[in-house]
């Protein structure tokens, strides 16, 4: 195939998208994400991350991060300056492996969880959420 | 100029009939209280308005849960951090709030009634003019920047402990002229823009103004926590803010202009629950 | 020690041995992220609370890692499993040292 840099672009796209990261991923977030996994293969299943579709404000945005079977957890802001927000680590008397919390997005984009599961695993989920500006720039 | 603003208005305001709408849906407090958000307009602005709402319909999902629990609402710490104020001594007479006026629960049906006519002292007050009143004068201690941190922490627990009171303002007797003076206020068009209050919260509530879900702009929720700086907000501060946010030229925290229009625009809120502190915006 | 920190913690003051309860937490914290400039244009160097944890008579329930996109007044709510009576200890770590610290005492109905 010839190597134009519209084949290129696809490629490098389809990879990113076949890893199951969003598309824009930074090298910021890639290496949060590597520290956390150690490089394993990141799939979908036992982790759930709920957000809002559009934040009231993108200064207090209010989620929440559960999992049947996490042990560890850890959010991300794909498009903040530093992605990264929280991990939350269960200890023994947790009696769900959830948590919820608020925070701060930058701006319209993907916020990211990814659980280590008691098996060594790793599975992650991802919401879109849409920061707006507000009326009267007030 | 007229022609310009106008279709600048025309676009900014368009409806978005997604989200165009208030919400319908009631504010049980603690899972205890049940707050009026919604209710018929008092006479005197029935002929614009047929309904007054509460600031909570127009917000998120959730922006309205965080209000309906006192420890979700972040605005109740400073509550807390009130009342600690509130039962301790400062100034010069050795006494606290709480000496003379008891808990603060007592406080009860103070916020509902604020701005009003003082008698002896012959003018309408606020209710940061009489804390600033009683802590200089009978405290002995100095008094608070009006849209300070000590100042509107206070204002919050003086409100908090009204929850579900009516807003009962009077317009009529001593306070007439001030409501007056509040009035014209609110109708007049100013500033870059030309607009007045009435432009947006009368007659453009529902409608979005860029991302924002306009509201009819009552006061009853304050002083209000907004997401949007995370700390409590006094109504002196919002108008600020609001009328240098239209491009108009803006009034101070406690001039005799912002008296008179939270006077009014308070009024337009009599029959709603006193809601302070909120979560808005 | 950053001024005017406050923790605030919501826990039940009874439950049946085996329960799980939830346990909602609030600071008051500026969380000064680092990326703001003040007026003259220099950054606000980051200060914020970065680590929480829950203890149960000593074991623990729950250890967060905070960034600076944790929004002002960190909330944080979770569940617990309450095997029997006992205090819960709540630990806020602050970037300047600080440790801010409150116990909630449950007992068993």
């Amino acid at each position: 195939m010839e190597l134009t840099r519209r084949n290129a672009l696809l490629m490098g796209a389809g990879a990113f998208l076949a890893a199951g990261l969003p598309f824009r991923a930074s090298a910021a977030a890639e290496d949060a994400i590597a520290a956390f996994t150690g490089g394993a293969e990141v799939g979908t299943g036992d982790i759930t991350l709920t957000a809002p579709e559009i934040a009231e404000n993108g200064n207090t945005v209010p989620i929440e991060v559960s999992s049947e079977a996490a042990v560890e957890i850890m959010v991300l802001a794909m498009g903040n300056p530093t992605p990264s927000v929280a991990t939350f680590k269960f200890g023994k008397l947790a009696a769900s492996r959830a948590a919820s919390t608020r925070i701060r997005l930058a701006g319209t984009q993907d916020v990211v969880a990814i659980a280590k599961l008691e098996d060594g695993s790793f599975v992650q989920a991802s919401s879109t959420v849409k920061v707006t500006i507000g009326g009267c720039g007030g | 100029m007229k022609k310009l603003t106008g279709a600048f208005l025309a676009s900014a305001l368009a409806a978005t009939p997604l989200l165009a709408e208030p919400v319908d849906d009631t504010l049980i407090l603690n899972e205890d209280i049940t707050l009026v958000t919604r209710t018929a307009a008092p006479d005197h602005v029935s002929d614009v308005l047929d309904e007054v709402m509460s600031g909570w319909l127009f917000r998120g999902t959730e922006t309205r849960a965080m209000q309906a629990d006192d420890f979700d609402n972040p605005g109740m710490i400073f509550v807390e951090q009130a009342e600690e104020v509130w039962n301790t001594a400062e100034g010069s007479e050795g006494k606290s709030c709480a000496s003379c006026h008891g808990a603060s629960e007592e406080m009860a049906g103070v916020r509902p009634v604020y701005p009003k006519f003082n008698e002896d002292a012959g003018e309408v007050r606020t209710l940061e003019m009489q804390i600033n009143d009683c802590r200089e004068n009978r405290m002995g201690a100095e008094k608070w920047k009006y849209t300070g941190g000590s100042m509107v922490n206070m204002t919050a627990l003086l409100a908090s402990v009204s929850r579900g009171m009516p807003v009962n303002i009077a317009i009529d007797g001593p306070a007439q002229s001030t409501w007056e003076a509040g009035k014209e206020l609110y109708y007049t068009r100013t500033g870059q823009l030309e607009l007045a209050c009435a432009s947006c919260h009368e007659a453009n509530y529902g409608n979005m103004i860029r991302a924002d879900h306009l509201s009819q702009g009552q006061i009853n929720g304050f002083p209000t926590y907004r997401l949007k700086n995370t700390k409590l907000n006094a109504v002196h501060a919002r108008f600020k803010g609001c009328i240098r946010d239209t491009r108009a030229e803006t009034f101070s925290p406690g001039s005799p202009e912002f008296i008179a229009l939270e006077l009014y625009v308070g009024s337009r809120g009599n029959g709603l629950s006193v809601e302070g502190p909120s979560v808005r915006n | 020690m950053a001024k005017g920190v406050k923790p605030r913690v919501k826990v039940p003051k009874t439950a049946a041995a085996g329960d799980t309860i939830t346990i909602k937490t609030l600071i008051s914290h500026k969380m000064e992220s680092g990326q703001r400039k003040d007026d003259d244009g220099n950054l606000i160097p980051r200060s914020i609370i970065n680590r929480f944890t829950c203890d149960f008579n000593g074991e623990n329930v729950i250890d967060v890692t905070l960034e600076p996109a944790i929004s002002t007044n960190p909330y944080l709510e979770f569940e617990a499993l309450v095997p029997e009576a006992g205090d819960f200890k709540f630990t806020w770590y602050d970037d300047d040292g600080s440790v801010y610290d409150t116990t909630k005492t449950i007992a068993i109905e």
